[in-house]
């Protein structure tokens, strides 16, 4: 009874053209329904990035890229430019890691956040007012000075909820938010999640919410999908997650993690990740897994369905773990 | 780097394959100063033979780019100038890459009123044009390239203790040098061990540049009638000469030397902006 | 009778321009103890890291390792490396803090070399003996950092900082650029040393869930000025300043509430 999905990632591979050992993305599928919150987690490394830039078409230069990206039933990878360029404006915006780098330092922020709306046709008045609409639902005090101020006059979690306004201006159903508060302090961070998430919310806006954290992944998404080496180890909603990581390497993330309420040390995961020049053949986990076996470094695990979840584990039935 | 100049950089390789026009220019700096070192040897005349009966001949199996006005051969006179040539630029380049790294650094590390001395002083220096410099030195030391050199070695050291200075800024700051100071060594040896090789390639790859910059200020030195004296030959004295051949339409006694100093300059330029890229890939 | 601290802080103030980073702020840390200096970005705990090491020069107040007064800059090279036997640092960035020109083994060395009158066998086995302690083996000694992970670097950062045999070390985010599954494992290895060097740490974190796992004390700073101290357990427990209880909260988590989260930050500005 699956619906078409806001958007649809099947088998997506994307192998650099500088003779990586290894593909960046090795068969990425990964959907996000209209309105859902989707996590995207992973290490350094593990393709989060690459897989939340897909979507709007970009790729690594000169890259080999295989698979389709759908949005709203339209795959991006094969539509000609001008109408990717109206999928980036209409359907799928984005909001970058860090916003002073994300935004033109020498252009006001009133241009900035009508950008999306006048290259759509919008005129100039009605833009600017549905601007100043957007930076008053941000929190943004004063919104019409603001509109003629610049970046370096906001602190880094103001300009934020610019790069959020501007995100949201050309109305998208699909939100790409790529760490978006790993730039920010920790209290500054609870705002801007607490801002982004209630706009996504109130417009029924579907989000694919990339991060490093498992624990604001938790906070935020309903289901979450974890990457590992290019590939998607484990899909399962957030509280399934937690509860039962079905994958020896969630499972290892959750334990690494330090948490508040619990005496119990955070316990690293031995070894390091897999780097683009390794290829190992089997599971990339297998060399840092405590529970490999040894058909584990020999064949490549598929992601498959175990009670009611994806898990990408040869052992996967007889493991639990929590 | 402004955008537009990357831009460019990466059409002109996309245009020559980058690394074929960064080995070509390589083999090409190969050449002349094999040509300056064997002079002696693979010159077919003598630089200074004078033939009154053939002078100003056009390109012949004997003189294959003709000969100037007193009848020199125009090619051997090339090959001995490619020594003067290459050899004022080095010590120019030594000397003011040596001098500009000293300077900078001190500026970077001691900060304060030290940087704001030197700082001012390269600004001076800066605002002082090489060439009038060198035409005072030869007014007081006589003509000749010492005091040509000696002018240029000066003049560029602004250029090196510039970018030396501002790398080094940024170097300093950087948690691997102060980690050193926290470890309780002397600026000294953290500058002339750690910072200094860490930022040598950047300099060197302006250095490089500088060759080709001081290589055709030397000339236009000589053009002028300021550096080497006749009969020595060298590339700018030699377009000078020509000058008035062309008017008596021999065009190669001075195409032929200016030529020579365009590609050496292109030459230098490439190899320079090669190693610069290098320095910033593997900075990225 | 009471035992005397390691490292005492008094009175400690940096001003830039008129704008104070560091205010007033004092603590003391017992030999072999652990303090965490936490705060967001503009609390002045980097400053404050920074003047510990003498990085910085402090505006106001005094800095005492073992009773001896290490304020001002250091005169002549016996004092220099006084002074760095006392406190020595590990910074944040792993890809910034190693020279990228010498190796390894070279790294953990040199110190070794400026420090200590060994023969050439003699350094070689202690410098394979901290690299061994740090979990780093031959094939890593004779690498360069370019071809090492951030986890592998930040072990050689440590290595090298204890070669100096330091009283106290002082870590300023020095696992907050790793992944998580990697500074797990960097925090394994601090509690290990701490357990067998007795060495002193001062950690500096935005990271209030890390700190609890790796401190004994606790100090709270917001815009340079301290605003609660205390044992880590029960600062964290029960805090007392309502900025704690907001850094606190913030910490995600599941059924986190930023919407009132944010509520609180804007009550405290």
């Amino acid at each position: 009874m699956r619906e078409s999905a806001l958007l649809e990632i099947e088998g997506l591979t994307v192998r650099l053209a500088s003779g990586a050992a290894r593909p960046v993305l090795d068969g990425v599928s990964l959907r996000v329904a209209e309105g859902e919150t989707v996590g995207l987690v992973g290490e350094s490394g593990s393709g989060k990035s690459v897989t939340g830039r897909s979507v709007l078409g970009l790729m690594p230069d000169g890259a080999e890229v295989t698979g389709s990206v759908r949005v709203a039933g339209r795959d991006v990878l094969a539509l000609p430019p001008a109408r990717l360029r109206e999928v980036r404006r209409r359907e799928v915006a984005m909001v970058f890691q860090d916003p002073r780098a994300s935004i033109n330092p020498v252009r006001r922020i009133g241009d900035f956040v009508t950008e999306g709306l006048r290259a759509g046709g919008t005129p100039m008045r009605a833009a600017l007012k549905a601007a100043e609409e957007l930076l008053e639902s941000v929190g943004i005090e004063q919104p019409r000075r603001a509109l003629r101020r610049f970046p370096h006059e906001f602190s880094g979690g103001m300009l934020q909820r610019v790069m959020i306004a501007g995100a949201l201006a050309g109305g998208p159903r699909l939100l790409l938010a790529d760490e978006p508060t790993t730039a920010l302090d920790v209290t500054t961070q609870a705002e801007v999640i607490s801002i982004l998430t209630r706009l996504q919310a109130e417009r029924g806006t579907g989000m694919l919410f990339v991060t490093h954290d498992l624990d604001l992944a938790a906070a935020v998404c309903d289901r979450i999908y974890v990457m590992y080496a290019g590939r998607i180890v484990e899909e399962q909603t957030t509280d399934g997650l937690f509860a039962h990581p079905r994958h020896p390497y969630t499972a290892g993330l959750l334990a690494a993690t330090p948490r508040l309420e619990s005496d119990e040390p955070p316990r690293g995961v031995p070894g390091r990740p897999v780097s683009l020049a390794e290829d190992p053949e089997g599971c990339a986990f297998a060399a840092r897994c405590r529970f490999a076996a040894p058909g584990c470094a020999a064949e490549r695990p598929p992601l498959r369905p175990v009670d009611g979840v994806s898990v990408a584990c040869l052992r996967a039935e007889e493991l639990v773990h929590d | 780097m402004t955008a537009v100049a990357l831009r460019r950089r990466r059409m002109l390789r996309r245009l020559h394959g980058g690394d074929a026009l960064q080995t070509a220019a390589l083999i090409v700096l190969a050449v002349i100063v094999l040509v300056a070192a064997l002079a002696p040897w693979i010159a077919p005349h003598d630089p200074n033979g004078l033939d009154l009966s053939a002078a100003l001949g056009g390109a012949s199996g004997d003189h294959p780019l003709g000969t100037d006005e007193s009848g020199r051969d125009v090619l051997s006179r090339m090959i001995y100038g490619a020594r003067t040539g290459l050899l004022g630029p080095l010590v120019v380049v030594a000397v003011s890459t040596v001098l500009g790294a000293v300077v900078g650094v001190t500026a970077a590390w001691c900060g304060g009123w030290v940087d704001a001395l030197l700082s001012r002083a390269m600004d001076l220096v800066f605002a002082l044009p090489g060439l009038l410099l060198a035409i005072v030195l030869v007014a007081v030391f006589g003509p000749g390239l010492t005091a040509p050199i000696a002018a240029m070695s000066i003049a560029y050291v602004p250029y090196v203790g510039r970018l030396v200075r501002n790398v080094a800024v940024q170097e300093a700051t950087r948690p691997y040098i102060q980690s050193y100071r926290v470890q309780g060594w002397s600026g000294w040896t953290i500058c002339l061990r750690h910072l200094a090789p860490n930022i040598a390639p950047l300099v060197l790859a302006q250095s490089a540049m500088n060759f080709g910059y001081s290589l055709m200020d030397l000339a236009a030195l000589s053009f002028l009638g300021f550096g080497v004296q006749p009969p020595d030959s060298d590339w700018g004295a030699m377009i000078n000469n020509g000058a008035s051949a062309l008017l008596q339409g021999a065009v190669l006694p001075a195409l032929a030397p200016g030529a020579a100093i365009v590609v050496a300059v292109v030459a230098f330029g490439i190899v320079g902006e090669g190693v610069a890229d290098r320095v910033a890939k593997r900075e990225a | 009778m009471t035992e005397q601290p390691v490292l005492a802080v008094e009175g400690l103030r940096k001003t830039f321009g008129d704008h104070a980073a560091v205010d007033g702020v004092s603590f003391t840390v017992p030999p072999g103890g652990s303090l965490a200096i936490v705060g967001e970005s503009g609390s002045g705990k980097t400053t404050t890291a920074r003047m510990l090491v003498g990085l910085e020069r402090p505006s106001a107040g005094r800095v005492l390792v073992c009773g001896t007064d290490r304020t001002s800059p250091p005169r002549g090279r016996r004092s220099r490396l006084a002074r760095a036997r006392d406190v020595q640092m590990v910074f944040q960035d792993p890809y910034l803090s190693l020279d990228p020109r010498v190796t390894v083994a070279g790294a953990v060395e040199e110190p070794l070399r400026l420090h200590f009158d060994l023969d050439q066998a003699a350094r070689h086995a202690r410098r394979d003996e901290l690299l061994d302690r740090v979990g780093l083996g031959e094939r890593e000694a004779a690498a360069l950092p370019r071809r090492l992970s951030g986890g592998q670097r930040q072990r050689v950062a440590l290595a090298r900082a204890l070669a100096v045999e330091p009283k106290v070390l002082v870590l300023d985010e020095a696992t907050s650029a790793l992944d998580v599954s990697i500074q797990a494992q960097i925090v394994e290895l601090l509690r290990e040393l701490r357990a067998t060097l007795g060495v002193a740490f001062v950690f500096v974190s935005h990271d209030l869930s890390l700190v609890r796992h790796v401190a004994d004390d606790v100090l709270v700073l917001r815009r340079g000025r301290a605003v609660e101290s205390g044992r880590a357990a029960a600062v964290l427990a029960a805090p007392e300043h309502p900025y704690t209880r907001l850094l606190l909260d913030s910490v995600p988590r599941r059924g986190w509430d930023p919407a009132r989260i944010a509520a609180d930050r804007r009550a405290l500005a």
